[in-house]
Formats: structure tokens, C-alpha cells, sequence
């Protein structure tokens, strides 16, 4: 195991120089010139112009300009943006933000979906059931932007339950309804595939047997078919954290959260190619410390399942 | 995938019926075929043909059958149901926003465009990208996942790897910088760039669910047996590891219509004078409360399409898993 968990990390760094340089190189392409862009509607001179891209190395081919910046990162210095902003000072003050929504909205996905996909799949065909099916395919065909801006308008603005786009208000009210907008759609993936998975291992050899050899049905359904149902469960949760908290542009947009999808889709805007990629790479390491977790715990819910 | 099952299973019968006591699932469709139905070389009781016959009645699959099919009569054919296509801009301002009314049933947009044309126009590019991108999807999630799940070791590291490199893309992030790079963004490249970062995630669900398969009595069974690795993976575990992968895409096909939406509504999905159900949507988003058509019609239009998928996806599922019966 711990042979494992060791190798998986030395795993991450090519996954990291990879995401990295895909991301870089998909700024690097973005048509239009960041520099000129920074003056707005002023035009200065060509040298002024050449010595700020020289300043940050745009005048380089795209391998030289990604070494420049990979020197930086690999000692821990993330760069600066346009304006000579750290970028880690940018990340550091949208972070929470983004850690809260995703977080908020990751326990109202396992405590919700995880509940509801086992009390519909433990009575396949009832009236819980297929409450939760139409519940579910309703939310999956509903757009989440959708269902964020007309709950904003009507639970928010005109019936004022909820705060509409004041981050003041703090957590958890200000969070409570951006973080239920966006669990919304893995919730209810989350339900069904919670609720699948179930009805499949209950009908499972091991299932029979144990309920054969007489244990009583709290033990058969935990620790037999419930645990072994979980491991697509984790896997689509592993996946979903990152999504979570990373995939929440559209959700703070709309709810006019300052969070890190709002700084990237600004430096997106702007090319800032070391912002774009610092997040994304704050990002990508929180998705792949999720994923090691879920490889993990495979091994911990399926004894069969191992790790050479 | 499935008619590959019926082939093999008329092939070769009784060494799937080999009491190797793990493989319930098939040997009890081979009992079902060959007690149930009292005539071991029917041809006609296959799967496929048990399956069909449930759906046939499966009041669901065949409402939301008559909705797909609906919607993609009205993707290849929108001028039989709105004659000229609405283009943006080209409309009269004075009949902005009117209610819905004679000769403009579903009323009229902010820019004074029939919502009608507007919306039966819209659906061709939800209904080219959803089904492009599902294909695509699907298909490289089966074969990537399950031969990284299958052999592991060095194959499963690398693939595993580079899934990893594209699951560890944010995909918004992802798509809105790519997709930031095409001034004109056809229905096409929104769905290449769908598909660039949507087939990792499925891949690793069917990567997990193969390795969970693969260690099972059946399958060292059929090793015992002599089976070839091909025979391994395509007969024995994809059959019972699939399904997960099927719920997934099958929720998919909506997902992805939302996708195209919810990117378009960015302002880096498609753009006018395409029209499309994400458009209408988001022009409606200020003006709503006060006029409810203009977002009611679009987005009834786009929920309906991915709930016809779903509910049809979900049927066809349950009649083709056999585990589920």
C-alpha cells in the first residue's frame, strides 16, 4: 500500500508538466495581443509595447516562454500577472470562496444523493423510487444556469428567502442556494448511479449467501452490498470535488461570487497566461489528490481489489 | 456490444454453461433461451429480440421514442415545421417582445424574432453535437477504460496517465480556452472540443468497473478454460462491467445538450446567426420575469430533448441489461 501511494505521487509529475503545458500552450494560441489590450483605447509607441513583452517573455517561442515560467513554479514562485500581481495572491484571495461553495455543495451531494440512491434502490419499482427517478431525471434536464438565475430571480429577488448575490452575508447563508444550483447535477448522477449499483449487488451471489447463512438484513445491506456498490459511488465522487470546486464558474458568475472560476474567466479574458495556469494547476492538484483517495479507498471497500 | 453477446452465444453454448458457478448472468440467459423458450436453435430468441419486444411495451420508451424522433425530424427538416430561418438582427424591432399570439404562437424575442422559428430552428445544433458527442465519448471510454483496467500495469499507467492529464482539466477552463481560440464556432468544433475533455471521466468509470470485474470466479474460470485475453475482456467482463458506463453516457446525451448550452450561454459556445436553444436562452436571462416566453419556449424545448434522451436511454437500458431483469 505504501509502495503504492508512493508510486501514484511520482505518477503526478508527468500528469502535472502535462496539464501544465496543454493549458499554457491553449493561452499561448488565443488570437489577439494581451499587451495592446492592457492600454485599452490608448495605442502607445512600438518600444514600449516590446519592453513589456519582453518584461514577461511573450516574444519568445511558446517552449521558451513555458521553461521561463516552469523555473518559476518548480521554487514555488507562481509568477505575476500583467499588472504585477502575484499570482498566488490572486488564488489565496478567491480561494475560500470557491473551497466553501465546493464544499457545501459536496455534502449536500453525499449526504442527499448517496441517501436517496439507497433508500430507492433498496425498494426497486416503489413510490420512493420512482419519486427520486422523475426527482433526478428532472434536475439532469433542467440547465443548471437555468435553474440558477430563475431561482435567483424568484427565490432571491422576489420572494427574498435567499440572499441574491451578496457575498457579505457570509457563509453559510450567502452559500446555500449557489451551492445547491451547483450540486444539483451531480446529485442527481450521483443518486442514480448510488441506486444502480445497489440493485445490481443486491441481486449478487455474495449478497444471497449471506443473507442464506442467516445475518440479519442491517448487515447484509452495510457491510455487504452497500460497500461493494460504493465503488463506482467513490469514483464518480473523486471526479466530482474537482469538478465541484473548479467547475463553478457559470454558478459564481451568476451569484456574483468572487471565487476562483471568477479569476479564471477574467485572466482567460485577459491572457494572463501565468493566472490561468496557476489556478489550473492549484486545481489540477486538488483533483489529483481526490483521485489517489478514491484509488485507495477501492482497496479499502473491495478486499479483492489489488494493488500489485 | 450486444449483438456480439447473441453471436458468440449461438457459437458456442455450452462452454458458456460450463459450471464454473460465477457466471449467473450468462448462463442463466443460455437456460432462458434454451428451456424457456423449448427450442434451443430458435434464432429469433435473442437478447436483442427480448429486449425489443420489452420496449414495445414500455409505454415510457415509446414517448419518449415519438419526442427524439420528433426532434430529429425537426433537426433535419426545420423548414417543414418554421418555413424561413429567424436570423438575428433581421428581424422587426417593432414586434419586440410580444406575447404569444396569432401568427406568432410562442411570441416574439427582444430582437422582435418569431420564439417559434427561433426554437424549431435551434435544434439541429443541439441534436448534431449531443449525438456526436455521445458517439465519440462512449466509444473511446469503452476502448480506453478497458484496456487500462484489463491488461493494467505499464498499458493501465499510461493510459491512466494521460486520462488523468485530461480529467485533471477543469473542463469549463479547458473548453472556454480552447473554444476561445475559434472566431467561428461551428456545431462541430463545439462538440470536438466536447469531446477532447469529456471522454476521461467516463473512462475512469469504466476502468474501475473492469477492474472490479476482472478479478471475479468467471473470468479466472474462463482463463482456466484457455480463453484468449480478446475473448476475456469482450465476452465476459465488458458485458458485466458496462452498465455503469452505460448509465453515465445515457444521462450523457442530455448532459452534453446542456453542455453546448451552458457554453454558449458563456458567449464561447455557438453563435448567432446559428440559432440555438442555448442563445435564446441566455438573450432571456434579464428580461424573464417580465416576459416568461422568451425563456419558457427555449428552455422547454431543450429540457424536453434531454429528458427524451434520458427516459429513452434509461428504458433501452433496462431492457438490454440483463442483470436488471
Amino acid at each position: 500500500m505504501g509502495r503504492y501511494v508512493i508510486r501514484r505521487l511520482l505518477q503526478v509529475i508527468p500528469v502535472f508538466f502535462g496539464t501544465t503545458f496543454i493549458i499554457f500552450a491553449g493561452v499561448f494560441m488565443l488570437p489577439g495581443d494581451p499587451i495592446r489590450a492592457l492600454f485599452g483605447d490608448k495605442s502607445p509607441g512600438a518600444a514600449v509595447i516590446n519592453t513589456i513583452r519582453e518584461k514577461y517573455h511573450l516574444n519568445d517561442p511558446l517552449l521558451i516562454q513555458y521553461y521561463e515560467y516552469m523555473k518559476g513554479v518548480v521554487v514555488g514562485d507562481l509568477g505575476v500577472n500583467f499588472r504585477d500581481r502575484p499570482v498566488l495572491d490572486i488564488i489565496l484571495q478567491a480561494a475560500p470562496v470557491s473551497i466553501k461553495l465546493g464544499l457545501t455543495a459536496f455534502a449536500f451531494e453525499i449526504i442527499v444523493g448517496i441517501l436517496a440512491g439507497i433508500l430507492a434502490g433498496l425498494r426497486r419499482g416503489g413510490y420512493f423510487d420512482n419519486l427520486v427517478l422523475i426527482v433526478t431525471t428532472l434536475i439532469i434536464s433542467i440547465p443548471s444556469f437555468v435553474l440558477g438565475f430563475v431561482s435567483q430571480l424568484t427565490l432571491g429577488l422576489e420572494l427574498g428567502i435567499f440572499p441574491v448575490s451578496s457575498i457579505r452575508e457570509g457563509w453559510p447563508y450567502a452559500y446555500i442556494l449557489p451551492a445547491m444550483i451547483l450540486a444539483a447535477l451531480g446529485l442527481a448522477s450521483l443518486t442514480r448511479l448510488t441506486r444502480t449499483s445497489l440493485v445490481e449487488n443486491l441481486r449478487a451471489d455474495y449478497v444471497r449467501t449471506a443473507i442464506a447463512k442467516g445475518l440479519p438484513r442491517k448487515r447484509v445491506i452495510g457491510r455487504h452490498a452497500f460497500r461493494n456498490s460504493l465503488i463506482p459511488v467513490v469514483t464518480l465522487l473523486g471526479i466530482d470535488i474537482g469538478s465541484l470546486i473548479s467547475g463553478a464558474i457559470i454558478t459564481e458568475g451568476i451569484f456574483n461570487l468572487p471565487g476562483v472560476g471568477q479569476a479564471l474567466f477574467r485572466a482567460i479574458g485577459a491572457q494572463e497566461n501565468t493566472v490561468v495556469v496557476g489556478i489550473s494547476v492549484a486545481l489540477v492538484l486538488i483533483f489529483i489528490l481526490a483521485n489517489l483517495i478514491v484509488d485507495v479507498l477501492y482497496g479499502v471497500l473491495d478486499p479483492r481489489i489489488r494493488y500489485d | 456490444m450486444t449483438e456480439g453477446r447473441d453471436r458468440d452465444r449461438d457459437r458456442a453454448p455450452n462452454f458458456e454453461s460450463a459450471p464454473d458457478g460465477g457466471s449467473p448472468v450468462v448462463a442463466a440467459a443460455d437456460a432462458a433461451d434454451t428451456t424457456a423458450k423449448g427450442e434451443p436453435d430458435e434464432k429469433q430468441a435473442t437478447l436483442t429480440s427480448d429486449a425489443w419486444r420489452e420496449l414495445r411495451h414500455n409505454p415510457l420508451f415509446i414517448v419518449a421514442g415519438l419526442v427524439v424522433a420528433l426532434m430529429l425530424v425537426i433537426a433535419a427538416f426545420p423548414q417543414l415545421f418554421a418555413g424561413q430561418q429567424p436570423i438575428m438582427g433581421q428581424c422587426s424591432l417593432s414586434r419586440s417582445l410580444l406575447p404569444p399570439q396569432q401568427g406568432a404562437i410562442f411570441g416574439t424575442d427582444v430582437l422582435g424574432c418569431d420564439v417559434y422559428g427561433a426554437v424549431i430552428w435551434g435544434a439541429r445544433p443541439s441534436i448534431i453535437i449531443g449525438l456526436t458527442v455521445t458517439a465519440g465519448v462512449g466509444i473511446i471510454a469503452t476502448l480506453v477504460g478497458s484496456l487500462a483496467g484489463f491488461f493494467g500495469g505499464g498499458i493501465d499507467a499510461i493510459l491512466s496517465r494521460f486520462t488523468d492529464v485530461m480529467l485533471g482539466f477543469p473542463f469549463l477552463v479547458g473548453a472556454i480556452v480552447i473554444l476561445s481560440a475559434f472566431p467561428d464556432r461551428t456545431p462541430l468544433i463545439v462538440a470536438g472540443v466536447l469531446i477532447v475533455f469529456g471522454w476521461a471521466g467516463l473512462t475512469r468509470i469504466m476502468r474501475s468497473s473492469v477492474i472490479s470485474a476482472k478479478d471475479m470466479d468467471y473470468v479466472q474460470a474462463a482463463r482456466a478454460l484457455g480463453a484468449t485475453n480478446g475473448r476475456i475482456l469482450f465476452r465476459h467482463i465488458l458485458p458485466n462491467a458496462i452498465t455503469p458506463l452505460l448509465v453515465l453516457v445515457t444521462i450523457g446525451v442530455g448532459g452534453i445538450i446542456g453542455a453546448e448550452a451552458a457554453l454558449t450561454f458563456l458567449g464561447v459556445g455557438l453563435q448567432a446567426p446559428t440559432n440555438s436553444w442555448g442563445l435564446s436562452i441566455s438573450q432571456s436571462q434579464e428580461r424573464f420575469y417580465q416576459h416568461p416566453h422568451i425563456l419558457l419556449f427555449p428552455s422547454l424545448f431543450l429540457s424536453m430533448t434531454v429528458l427524451a434522451f434520458i427516459v429513452l436511454g434509461d428504458a433501452v437500458r433496462d431492457a438490454f441489461d440483463p442483470k436488471l431483469r
